[in-house]
């Protein structure tokens, strides 16, 4: 997965030598740092203290993005293999709902299901995550068998999941959560559940035959089919992973919150798909790895919190957010285009 | 020289230059990486005629013709439109030039009528700047008068058939106003009567002066309604005839008149019993009634020209593009292939004929490229890839097949054409196939890796494994195949032994 040393020349009979690649992760990571220091001299400069010795900033910031990190994790590995989900922020709030409805107080006389307060806290955790797992695999098989663009399968459940979340309780906050369930989003927790899931898909597409698959079928779907990859159910399985892992976060974010709102998660997709893409994964598919998803996804936190600090206008800090991301696709492209003509 | 401009003035103004020839090029030479596409070649137009251009796939007459209509750039050579020296730098200025090409995959926009097809960028435009469909309309009634063509053109493109989109395409070639038309095989999609009408379209143009190139695989087209025919062989410039004064014998001698020059190493191997029967296969729309058996450590070469439904049979035995009808019997046990999957069980194995869109992950590294297929049942265990293994396996493919790489974590983009083939082999080398399936094997690739490769085919011939392979190089399948199965159109016109096989009787078969 070299990308910055990828020469030019015509291909020759004799490759030349092997040079050193770093990996592509540590160029992002270099952006991440860079950006800190930007913000800590201005920092000085503007409001006279410091950016990054504020632990208290850093673990908002971090908490902020734990749960769009989830989803990135997901979204990454369908972009890797040349799709796209539009619909993890949707399943955010759709699940979020769905599993707060569980998980309300036993106490609590006006409950959305009062003959099921005060459960055990797996019970709401399992509904959310078998809901964001059955609409994954809706999305996944709508796209793998009836081959409709993924785009357009996932904007379509975008839209129904949040109408659905909606539905749900006529647009009512669901609240008086469990102290159980709030404990799933207390504390560190958000940013532990991030990790270890990135992690558990960093080996995955490393190692296992999941991942190799993953990554052929996003390089070339036409060569994948005939090198008897059965590619409609990969697809199926790895859309299946991401409507999971936007219960998850549905869950975490319920927790965090102790309220289930029908709003949760509005935009996270596009903030799941920025993280994914600055991380160095290419829309283009084959291409792309966890690591740098969760770089790219701490890098979008630092520029939020950034700006917060230096009392940057919220509607500025939209309008750099996005010259960010299309700054990151440029890179890609440019990427792209130097490796297909050399 | 003359500038596009002016050619594009001096026709519109309906003056009728002299010159006896139209188009006059020569010396050209076209070399892409590897390979010289054209050496040295001339050729000339006159007005008024129909010139055929034959030769086998692979003899330059494509990248002729795309040169002329300006697609590529020649490295040199000169042109002469109507005796005045030109030069293209792009299709628009062969256009500007009169120079309009049909091409063989049909370029209209589906989804548009068919008088926007034809006028787009000339779309005849009001005092506001917008479209008058109504004159767009009658412009392409006239037009359509004029070649007898009998077609709606508020009509949208994707409602017709392929013959009614090349005939929307000829309208469009000849709305330029354009004295040379370039036509690319422009009857493999019609039907009999279609062709009739095709060729009163191109007599009528005929007797208005215009010159036409003809580009053809079937005989009976050129003598039919050729006036010259040039052969082209290799990339090299063979003769020029008068279509009234060749026999059907004649060319085909010069379209195969080569000597062979590079010997495959072809050894001479126990043939053992039949492994893959095959009766009657059948892809609707394809081919048809496709009989034959391969038997062990045999060559079975698929000869026939592009289109003729050579890599369709290759690809409906291994279950890309199921069978519609027809059995297929492995061991003598029938088996039904739906996909790919089926058929690497009965272990056959299929390397594609088109490198960079079924072959190569691109994106990947040679490892990668390498193991996809045999992670489909072995070497993984609980979900993880034994990476060791397969490593080990990987370099031992690497060094039998000689592939030149510094180390086999390099994307295979870096990778010559030779290179990425054999990285493509190993693949399937790597699950021990019995059947090996082979389309194109030898393609786009140097004389070295090519003759590796043929060393490597009869070497697993030599092991038990029946190969069937498909090539357009006549020296390749006549050196390396036991047998040659002919193909035309869709159907299989003959079997020939390796002691019958010449160039000449394969290219009977192949163009009856």
């Amino acid at each position: 997965m070299a990308t910055a040393n990828v020469s030019t020349d015509a291909p020759s009979e004799t490759p030349r030598g092997a040079r050193r690649r770093l990996p592509p992760e540590l160029s992002i990571l270099g952006v991440m740092i860079g950006m800190m220091l930007l913000f800590e001299v201005l920092g000085w400069i503007f409001v006279g203290q410091s950016f990054i010795a504020n632990p208290l900033r850093l673990k908002i910031m971090i908490l902020q993005e734990a749960v769009i990190g989830i989803i990135a994790v997901g979204v990454t590995q369908v972009i890797i293999m040349g799709g796209i989900d539009l619909s993890s922020g949707s399943l955010v709030g759709m699940t979020a709902m769905i599993a707060a409805s569980f998980a309300q107080r036993a106490d609590y006389t006006h409950a959305i299901y009062p003959g099921l307060t005060g459960l055990n806290p797996l019970i709401p955790v399992f509904f959310g995550l078998f809901c964001g797992l059955l609409a994954g695999m809706i999305n996944g098989s709508l796209i793998a068998y009836t081959k409709i663009p993924p785009f357009i399968a996932t904007l379509g459940m975008m839209v129904s999941a949040r109408g659905v979340a909606d539905w749900y309780t006529d647009g009512q906050p669901i609240g008086n959560l469990s102290d159980s369930y709030a404990a799933i989003g207390a504390g560190w927790w958000p940013v532990i559940i991030f990790l270890v899931v990135a992690g558990l898909f960093h080996i995955a597409l490393r190692y296992t035959r999941y991942g190799k698959f993953t990554y052929a079928i996003g390089a070339n779907p036409l060569a994948a089919r005939v090198s008897g990859i059965n590619v409609e159910r990969h697809i199926v399985m790895v859309y299946t992973i991401a409507g999971l892992l936007a219960g998850l976060a549905g869950v975490v974010t319920t927790a965090r919150a102790i309220t289930g709102q029908a709003g949760m998660g509005v935009g996270f997709e596009l903030d799941a798909i920025a993280g994914a893409v600055i991380g160095g994964t290419s829309l283009a598919g084959g291409v792309g790895r966890m690591t740098g998803t969760v770089i790219g996804t701490v890098i979008l936190g630092i520029l939020t919190s950034g700006f917060t600090f230096l009392n940057v206008d919220a509607h500025y800090q939209e309008i750099i957010k996005g010259a960010v991301i299309i700054a990151a696709v440029i890179t890609d492209q440019y990427r792209l285009r130097k490796r297909r003509s050399a | 020289m003359l500038s596009p401009t002016t050619a594009q003035l001096v026709r519109e103004s309906g003056a009728i230059p002299k010159a006896e020839y139209l188009l006059e090029v020569e010396n050209v030479r076209k070399a892409f990486p590897g390979v010289i596409a054209l050496d040295d070649v001339s050729f000339r137009l006159k007005r008024g005629h129909v010139h055929a251009l034959m030769g086998e796939n692979g003899a330059g007459k494509s990248t002729l013709m795309k040169i002329i209509s300006g697609i590529y750039t020649p490295d040199s050579g000169s042109f002469r439109l109507k005796g005045q020296e030109i030069r293209l730098h792009s299709p628009l200025d062969a256009l500007r030039y009169g120079i309009a090409m049909i091409h063989q995959e049909l370029n209209l926009m589906a989804f548009m009528t068919v008088a926007e097809n034809i006028w787009i960028r000339r779309e005849p435009l009001n005092g506001f700047g917008l479209v008058r469909h109504g004159e767009m309309r009658r412009r392409t009634q006239e037009l359509f008068d004029r070649l007898d063509i009998h077609l709606d053109p508020d009509a949208e493109v994707r409602d017709l058939s392929v013959a009614n989109r090349q005939m929307v395409e000829i309208a469009k070639a000849v709305s330029y106003d354009s004295d040379i038309l370039i036509m690319d095989e422009p009857t493999s999609a019609l039907t009999d009567r279609e062709v009739d009408h095709l060729f009163k379209i191109i007599r009528t143009l005929k007797d208005q002066g215009k010159g036409i190139v003809y580009i053809t695989h079937k005989m009976n087209e050129l003598f039919e309604i050729a006036d010259e025919v040039s052969v082209f062989r290799d990339g090299k410039f063979v003769g020029e005839r008068a279509a009234s004064e060749v026999t059907r014998d004649d060319i085909i001698k010069m379209m195969v008149g080569r000597e062979i020059t590079q010997m495959f190493p072809k050894m001479t191997v126990p043939i053992g019993d039949v492994i893959l029967s095959v009766k009657g296969l059948t892809l609707a729309g394809r081919f048809h009634d496709i009989s034959f058996d391969l038997r062990k450590g045999e060559i079975l070469g698929l000869a026939g020209l592009v289109g003729s439904g050579r890599s369709n049979v290759a690809e409906t035995l291994f279950g890309v593009t199921p069978a519609t009808a027809g059995t297929i019997a492995i061991d003598g046990k029938p088996i039904v292939i739906k996909n790919p999957a089926t058929a690497m069980d009965a272990g056959m194995a299929f390397l594609t004929e088109d490198r960079k869109e079924t072959g190569c992950f691109l994106l990947l590294d040679i490892t990668d490229n390498m193991q996809v297929a045999l992670l489909r049942n072995s070497h993984v265990t609980a979900g993880f890839v034994n990476e060791g293994e397969i490593e080990k396996l990987c370099l031992e493919q690497k060094d039998v097949l000689r592939v030149r790489t510094p180390n086999l974590h390099e994307p295979i983009l870096n990778l010559s054409g030779g290179n990425q083939q054999k990285v493509l082999i190993a693949r399937w080398l790597m699950t021990h196939p019995r059947i090996l399936i082979l389309d194109e094997p030898t393609r786009g690739i140097d004389v070295g890796a090519k003759a590796e490769i043929h060393r490597l085919i009869s070497e697993l011939a030599g092991k038990g494994v029946a190969v069937i392979m498909i090539s357009s190089e006549m020296p390749e399948v006549l050196g390396m195949s036991d047998r040659v199965l002919v193909m035309h159109e869709g159907r299989m016109t003959g079997i020939v032994d390796r002691k019958d096989a010449t160039q000449v009787t394969i290219m009977e078969f192949a163009s009856q």
